[in-house]
């Protein structure tokens, strides 16, 4: 009876958690898409290459080898555990025990288990000295301002939960192996395993049905603690560890200097140039165009993709000149305004039948002020920085196109430069025609030929 | 020939009127126009290149900004306005390629201008350098001038991250038998000199320290007696941080041409 209500709870609990995750996952798939389109260009084949080697392989962590190593023990152990998951999943619907031990040798059990437990462990380890440097060492970008409130606490939640689930798989494997030595029938026979072995003695003076009961609550916290994981990642930075392969795979590939052209102005700039013009459907556009980015609607859907996969490491904005030196820009803020505002505007869609009813906010401003934009130096050392290949720089430059174009805010100085450049042709105000000065000087120069070298015809 | 005494500077419209073509167009950008310190940069190029008999022109006053700091700053109407004016100048021509000292007119012809109708083969100057010493049309060794000097290479953002050249600049300084030291921050890490993204023409915003001087304690810190730079603007920051440190006297900001034109007695 007990057992029929258990594999009925768990049943329920994957429901559940299903439901959930399906809700979250609809949810952000239409906040990315709340972007505009973006042509993806280049290689498919150096697409996969660098999903292969950034989001799986992990390279540019490793940049800093040691949190490379531990940060990859995490993610190896988070993936190869979820195969240990599956036959706790198997079990839960089935009612059975260690389902896998019946199908397969028990040798071969007995050492993915404990290779698992060997991942655990290195998890643990990991995710201990992790918070340690978290929270002990303060190391700087974790605690800028950004950081303050939810997102310092999502980082050490996802943290503490790790050990959490780490700790319940040890507990549930050590109490199972004394109650294998006990001869509970509903424990099958597969010895200790390579970890948890020592932590069996800790159990070893209950009694049957108390190691019972640990064992359950442990499989129970385990198990149910990955399902309120997996649906606790979807508010969190976490979601990295599903975003950052689409991520890496949709990443730009084209040099990193190089700005997309925008069309909409070009049609403008040709007719003003006198120029002919090709494709102008100005019949049916009633809408007239707006330049450049002032909210997540006007940013592109890969833009907002880069938002939801950032795990706030904050190793772009370390590496911003402009933060370095104490100004108020910092890239990892403007990938979590991104996000934050993607959040509230899909709510605000969400609660108003599926139609977003202006809200009186904007990404420019409200979240992200015009001192933050004006303080880049377009120098992508953040874009460089970024472990999955986010491009803050992408964003900050569509945003200073609204300023410039749609706001006409830019600083003074700048509107000097537009003047001097539109009259001079240079952005100094000098004459253009003196720009050819410099040469007429140095013709009236005699050659000096080096001594060491002949003419070369 | 009464004219080979002079340093050559032809202009492309001398050149067509001649029924001449040139192998290269060196585009001087507004910097080396205008900037009296980085006209002599300039200068070393062109005394290089006549140095070497390369076959190039300039456009002289038919050259305009390439519209860089505009684009950068937002104002993406004028960016195009000067682009097309350029390339309409530039086909006319039917220039096939463009060398230039500048890494933001590098950036921006290369990359940028094809989307507008103007596409160029594109070299930096480090990279043109770089050729004309493999090809062994430029020779720098038996020059003293920098022999055993320690030189540290300070990476324009626009050629290095935007463009992923970091070695050019390199090969070029080490041709020179110079001893390269490399600041802690350099290549795909390289930190900017505060320049980029049109801030060469604005004052910085609110901070604690300007961008270049946290860059030129970094660089003095190597003990290096000259920074090698790629970039008019690099120049520019780097050399207000050394007189803002008081250093003009110990440490030289040189640009690449530079160093080989004085290596070479130019």
């Amino acid at each position: 009876m007990i057992q029929i209500v258990q594999q009925l709870a768990f049943v329920a609990a994957i429901g559940f958690t299903g439901y959930l995750v399906t809700k979250r996952a609809t949810f952000i798939y239409k906040n990315i898409f709340l972007g505009k389109d973006v042509e993806i260009k280049g290689d498919q084949q150096k697409r996969l290459g660098n999903m292969f080697r950034l989001a799986f392989g992990q390279q540019k962590m490793f940049d800093r080898p040691l949190v490379g190593l531990m940060h990859f023990a995490v993610y190896a152990g988070f993936l190869l555990i979820n195969i240990e998951v599956l036959e706790i999943v198997l079990d839960g619907i089935t009612g059975q025990h260690r389902i896998f031990a019946n199908v397969i040798p028990s040798s071969i059990y007995h050492f993915i288990v404990s290779f698992f437990e060997i991942m655990a462990l290195a998890v643990t380890v990991s995710c201990f000295i992790f918070l340690i440097r978290r929270n002990a060492l303060k190391i700087p970008r974790f605690h800028m301002e950004e950081m303050k409130g939810w997102p310092y606490r999502d980082a050490n939640i996802i943290l503490y939960a790790e050990i959490i689930l780490m700790t319940m798989l040890f507990s549930m494997n050590a109490s199972d192996a004394v109650l294998q030595q006990m001869g509970n029938e509903h424990y099958p026979i597969v010895g200790t395993f390579v970890i948890s072995q020592f932590l069996a003695p800790l159990f070893s003076g209950l009694s049957e049905t108390a190691l019972v009961a640990v064992e359950r609550t442990a499989w129970w916290v385990h198990i149910l603690g990955i399902f309120a994981f997996s649906v606790y990642i979807t508010y969190s930075k976490h979601l990295h560890i599903f975003l950052a392969f689409p991520n890496t795979y949709f990443a730009k590939m084209e040099p990193k200097g190089k700005m997309e052209n925008m069309e909409s102005v070009t049609n403008e700039v040709k007719i003003m140039l006198g120029m002919p013009v090709e494709n102008t459907d100005q019949g049916d556009s009633d809408e007239m165009p707006t330049f450049g980015a002032k909210d997540v609607q006007d940013l592109t859907w890969r833009n907002v993709m880069n938002a939801y996969s950032c795990t706030e490491c904050g190793r772009c904005t370390s590496q911003c000149p402009a933060n370095i030196t104490g100004k108020k820009l910092s890239p990892r803020k403007v990938m979590m305004d991104v996000r934050d505002r993607a959040e509230e505007i899909g709510k605000n869609r969400d609660a108003n039948g599926g139609t977003f009813q202006d809200d009186g906010k904007m990404l420019y401003g409200d979240y992200i002020s015009k001192e933050e934009l004006m303080a880049c130096t377009s120098c992508n050392a953040c874009a460089e920085a970024c472990p999955i290949n986010i491009d803050p720089l992408g964003i900050i430059l569509e945003m200073r196109r609204y300023v410039a174009m749609e706001e006409s805010g830019t600083p003074q100085e700048w509107n000097m430069v537009f003047q001097n450049i539109e009259n001079n042709q240079a952005p100094w105000a000098f004459a253009a025609s003196d720009r050819f000065k410099w040469g007429e000087e140095l013709r009236t120069q005699e050659v000096k030929k080096s001594d060491t070298d002949n003419i070369k015809a | 020939m009464t004219d080979t005494n002079f340093l050559k500077v032809p202009t492309m419209a001398e050149m067509v009127e001649q029924g001449k073509h040139p192998e290269v167009l060196f585009w001087v950008g507004c910097a080396g126009s205008y900037d009296d310190r980085y006209k002599r940069v300039i200068t070393a190029f062109v005394k290089i290149l006549n140095e070497v008999n390369v076959n190039f022109a300039v456009l002289g006053p038919e050259e305009s900004c390439t519209g860089d700091p505009a684009r950068r700053a937002g104002n993406e109407f004028l960016f195009q306005m000067q682009a097309m004016q350029n390339i309409e100048v530039l086909n006319a021509y039917e220039i096939k390629k463009i060398v230039t000292a500048c890494p933001h007119c590098f950036n921006t012809i290369k990359n940028e201008y094809p989307a507008l109708g103007g596409n160029y083969d594109v070299v930096h100057h480090s990279e043109f350098l770089q050729g004309l010493i493999d090809e062994g049309k430029l020779s720098v060794d038996g020059g003293e001038a920098f022999k055993g000097k320690k030189i540290t290479f300070h990476d324009s953002c626009y050629l290095g991250r935007a463009n992923d050249i970091y070695q050019a600049p390199r090969t070029v300084i080490e041709a020179l038998d110079a001893d390269l030291v490399e600041m802690k921050r350099c290549k795909k890490n390289g930190l900017c000199c505060g320049a980029g993204g049109a801030q060469m023409f604005k004052e910085p915003e609110q901070g604690n320290k300007d961008i270049n001087i946290e860059r030129t304690e970094e660089a003095i810190s190597t003990g290096a007696e000259v920074v090698a730079a790629g970039c008019p603007f690099c120049m520019t920051m780097i050399s207000d941080g050394i007189k803002n440190k008081e250093k003009e006297k110990d440490v030289k900001v040189m640009d690449l041409a530079e160093l080989v034109a004085e290596s070479k007695g130019l």
